[in-house]
């Protein structure tokens, strides 16, 4: 069994009645640990993104308490699997809220749970930071609340942004089923006209679908289509770009920030070449310039990940790291684990370098990335190349 | 238009051979112990989670195809052995909450076993696309297709030629006359889940190099199996192969000239309007209600 | 008057309201006043879905369709178009009624796993509709509901709701009994053991079927509308197959033809993963254990084969099957 197994019932009961004593001996209090409370998707539709992020947020705990902790005090981490389920996040929000009594939550992997949290962590006044992917968790800014991960609506500018430097304006979309899909087909069509990009095609494809080829044969055949964005996760996106190449529409394919993991090239196979994508850093990592100041970061996280998990990194565990660091970071500010002090370090954070690139915080962004986090990357020979 | 057309008869052909191959599955236990086996799609997914793992450890496929084919068989007979023999004479009702029961654990141990991620499967010849007629085909949808067309075969001599195979189909037909006849009805049931559970695990290999698999990848093809199956008329062979075929082509066609959104809802309603005429399926076995 | 009070039934419903009057003493926190309510809004949705499958001996794949229906009904009338929310509850019930009036007379025509089927079939559509219409019903990511007023108090905190849904579940427990006691209950139970012996004695099966799939449809819609307003948050996961397969699951594991049977297999089915969330990695394949375990060991589920047990101990066992009402 893992070392920081925290959820186990009968050893938090021994943690209680161990900590009663304690307070009886009058020993002191400064000792008990700092509770991180999380709820990840860590099984079912949306496991490729709890997984590593409950693995990162096991390995970085471990870590931070060999290194002596926070504050003097031991970090705990109180992790539940919420499959993706948005009620059974939201009672084990309630379970970290009133039962475990968490200092701070770092969790949500799908935006669908993040939201059916928001009113109980508003209500309970504690921080907490979401690693799920929509603009709508702090649009508008929710006083608790904050995100790590870029919105969906940033991947669609990014990608735009690259289509119009590229002379393309009529554009087809595909999108999957998915709370994230539905929610990047949204924006990426909002913002559509801000970039001078005509949305032509729009088709979607349903969970646990073997084959797009229907979807993809009416995008070739719908005259003066220059690109085609595919906004999903999972093994969709891998099945679109495979068919993709099969019925050969030769048109550029841009997939979005959800499979930014080697996986994805892995799974499409030769078809993945010359697929275009927005994502962190932390993807290229090795191919950062040394001067590039994020390569520390993402570097060091890579290499700590993968020796650990004999597994590639992924963006998404990368945005667990980003939440437990930013936690860490602002309980050391305020100095103590008071909700609301911790809450406002968190606001105040500034420039803050994380695996999804600088956290600028602030009273009307609670998630303080911008457009320059994004990298736009294409898979040449089989892996993520920087365009330039 | 026509070449559009046959792009999408061959991508509803793919997908539907294997709802044919799940469905099929669900038959062959249906007919032995009228048990509509929810764990259906688990054996798909051991099926392809199985090759990927002997794959990663260096065997070659001619190996790891029958092991992992094997793997499920055995995994089929232990469900039996250990899930539906001991509830024998339950309701049939409760006998699905079992093989519910039992497709939520396999995916549990699935996860411990292996992993939550999705895993690739190198096409058996090459992913260069061939191109019929205007519209294109992968090499490995052909496997698909062929593959499935040889194990239809396989089935029907197996139950018209050989003996095992007249004694499970006399089995469906009636359990206690086929006991009279001297049919050993137990070891029937026993090696009807070993035999669905070995198609289940074929389709799960053929479809993989396609789709990806994962430790999840069942529940959804177990769900289209089991509409194919009913579509067809459960217990029928040929109703399961029909029953297939169909489902993947109004979904690829639905998909295609009407809305992908609402193309599994578009063959949902057309198989409860087939339901709604012809009560039990295309193929299913009529007739009175025993009293 | 003491003979009504010791029957099984009265002496039931008494028993339950005993125990929801005491639970709150073992509820130390919210959060397990939150699980308690999960508990009660499942419970009443299979209290209804057991008159169709325990009694009536029809199944259904399809209720968590209901379920949403309910919920996204209530979410969409009251919080997009700022109905009250108790209009917006009664007229999605009607809807609900209506709907499963209407697709009930054709669909319970078919048989066994057909009819398995075709419920599946229209749970299935449901949900497309729910998640593909994102317009109304907010997509995949779900809706945010206001919370339940009724004229000018509003209902929030786990505490208020608990009453309520306690109170909710005695009024769904004492309809359910009274109807399994009436002439209609009777003509189901013949249903169950033989649809044509019954139409023979003079019972016409298509009506009393599509009753009890009206009721338990109403059933569900009205705890759908309830969990949406509790929890302020409804997703399409609500009304996934899964859903379905779950409610089916609780009544079944409690005991089918026991109306406190699916009160219990409400209880032990959403606790079980409060209490497995322990054993992490584990966590679902001892969940499918617990289940397929349960089911071979108990076909009857939990409390006729408890019940039977324990008059088995007290006494031999009489003529019959004890059935647990």
């Amino acid at each position: 069994m893992k070392p920081m197994q925290s959820r186990n019932n009968f050893k938090r009961g021994l943690a209680a009645v161990a900590a009663t004593f304690a307070l009886i001996a009058g020993a002191a209090v400064a000792q008990e640990p700092i509770k991180i409370g999380s709820f990840l998707s860590v099984t079912g539709g949306a496991a490729f993104l709890g997984d590593p992020e409950q693995k990162t947020l096991e390995l970085y705990v471990g870590k931070i308490n060999a290194a002596g902790g926070v504050l003097g005090r031991k970090l705990q981490l109180v992790a539940y699997d919420s499959a993706g389920d948005a009620e059974k996040a939201r009672t084990f929000t309630k379970r970290l809220i009133e039962q475990d009594k968490v200092d701070v939550i770092v969790g949500g992997s799908t935006t669908g749970e993040t939201m059916a949290v928001i009113p109980l962590v508003e209500a309970a006044q504690i921080p907490f930071i979401s690693l799920a992917g929509a603009v709508v968790i702090i649009e508008p800014v929710k006083k608790w609340v904050f995100k790590m991960p870029h919105t969906d609506r940033m991947a669609c500018e990014k990608i735009f942004i690259d289509m119009q430097s590229r002379k393309f304006s009529k554009v087809a979309l595909i999108s999957g089923p998915g709370g994230f899909d539905k929610s990047m087909r949204g924006q990426c069509l909002d913002v559509a006209k801000k970039y001078g990009i005509d949305v032509i095609a729009d088709e979607t494809y349903g969970a646990g679908d073997t084959d797009m080829t229907a979807q993809l044969t009416k995008i070739k055949n719908t005259a003066g289509v220059q690109a085609v964005l595919n906004a999903g996760f999972g093994q969709g996106p891998a099945i679109v770009t495979k068919n993709y190449r099969q019925i050969g529409v030769t048109v550029p394919l841009y997939q979005s920030h959800g499979v930014a993991s080697k996986d994805f090239i892995k799974l499409a196979g030769a078809a993945a070449e010359g697929v275009r994508l927005p994502a962190a850093a932390l993807l290229v990592a090795d191919s950062l310039p040394q001067s590039d100041p994020q390569r520390a970061v993402v570097v060091g996280y890579t290499k700590e990940y993968e020796s650990h998990f004999k597994s590639e990194v992924s963006t998404f565990g990368g945005h667990a790291y980003d939440g437990l660091m930013i936690a860490v970071e602002a309980i050391k500010k305020a100095g103590s684990t008071d909700k609301a002090k911790v809450r406002d370090a968190i606001e105040g954070i500034r420039g803050f370098m994380g695996t999804a690139g600088v956290f600028n915080m602030s009273p009307t962004d609670h998630m303080g990335l911008d457009l320059s986090a994004f990298r736009m990357l294409e898979v040449k020979g089989g892996n993520w190349t920087l365009v330039k | 238009m026509s070449a559009q057309f046959t792009q999408y008869l061959l991508t509803g052909l793919t997908v539907g051979a294997i709802y044919a191959l799940v469905a099929l599955g669900f038959s062959i236990i249906f007919n032995a112990s009228n048990v509509i086996n929810f764990a259906q799609g688990e054996f798909v997914m051991i099926g392809g989670m199985a090759t990927v793992s002997l794959i990663a450890v260096g065997l070659p496929y001619l190996l790891a195809i029958p092991l992992a084919v094997a793997a499920a068989a055995l995994v089929g007979l232990a469900l039996e052995k250990f899930a539906v023999e001991p509830a024998r004479g339950a309701s049939v009702v409760t006998l699905i909450i079992i093989t519910i029961g039992a497709s939520i654990f396999l995916r549990g141990l699935a996860t411990i076993i292996w992993d939550k991620r999705f895993h690739a499967l190198k096409p058996f010849t090459g992913d260069a696309p061939i191109t019929i007629a205007g519209a294109t085909i992968l090499p490995q949808s052909l496997w698909v297709l062929g593959v499935t067309l040889a194990v239809v075969l396989a089935l029907s001599w197996f139950f018209g030629r050989t003996l095992l195979g007249k004694a499970m189909l006399a089995t469906s037909h009636n359990r206690l006359a086929a006991q009279l006849a001297g049919i050993n009805v137990r070891m029937v049931l026993f090696l009807s889940f070993g035999l669905s559970a070995a198609l289940g695990a074929v389709a799960g290999i053929l479809i993989a190099p396609i789709t990806t698999t994962s430790y999840d990848v069942g529940v959804m093809l177990g769900l289209k199996g089991f509409a194919a199956a009913m579509l067809g008329g459960m217990g029928s062979g040929v109703g399961a192969v029909v029953g297939g075929i169909a489902l993947g082509i109004t979904e690829t066609m639905s998909a295609g000239y009407l809305s992908s959104a609402y193309k599994d809802a578009i063959a949902f309603v057309i198989i409860l309007a087939v339901l709604f005429f012809m009560p039990s399926g295309l193929f299913g076995k009529r007739g009175g209600e025993r009293v | 008057m003491l003979a009504r009070l010791a029957s099984p039934r009265t002496g039931g419903l008494l028993a339950l309201a005993v125990v929801i009057a005491l639970l709150p003493l073992a509820l130390t926190n919210k959060y397990f006043y939150d699980i308690a309510v999960l508990v009660g809004l499942n419970a009443i949705v299979c209290v209804g879905l057991n008159l169709l499958i325990g009694y009536a001996g029809q199944i259904s794949l399809g209720h968590a369709g209901f379920f949403g229906l309910g919920a996204y009904g209530s979410a969409i009338l009251a919080s997009r178009y700022g109905w009250p929310p108790l209009a917006a509850m009664l007229t999605t019930t009607l809807a609900v009624a209506a709907l499963a009036y209407l697709v009930g007379r054709p669909i319970l025509r078919l048989k066994g796993h057909y009819l398995a089927m075709a419920t599946l079939g229209l749970g299935v559509i449901i949900f497309m509709v729910i998640t593909t219409e994102d317009k109304y019903t907010g997509g995949p990511d779900g809706i945010a509901v206001v919370p339940l007023s009724i004229g000018g108090f509003v209902l929030q905190g786990e505490r208020i709701w608990y009453w309520v849904v306690g109170a909710l579940l005695l009024v769904a427990v004492w309809l359910a009994l009274n109807l399994i006691e009436s002439p209609a209950g009777r003509a189901l139970r013949a249903l169950h053991s033989s649809e044509v012996g019954a139409e023979v004695v003079g019972i016409n099966a298509a009506e009393h079927k599509v009753m009890a799939f009206v009721i338990s449809a109403v059933f569900a819609s009205v705890a759908g509308s309830l969990a949406a307003h509790y929890s302020g948050f409804v997703t399409p996961g609500k009304v996934a197959f899964l859903h379905s397969i779950e409610l089916v699951t609780m009544v079944v594991f409690g005991g089918m033809a026991s109306t406190f049977g699916a009160v219990v297999g409400a209880a032990v089915l959403t606790t079980l993963p409060q209490l497995l969330a322990a054993f992490e990695d584990y966590e679902m394949m001892l969940f499918g254990a617990v289940m397929m375990g349960t089911m071979i060991f108990m076909p009857r589920g939990v409390v006729p084969s408890l019940a039977r047990l324990f008059q088995s101990r007290r006494q031999q066992p009489s003529s019959g099957e004890g059935s647990g009402t």
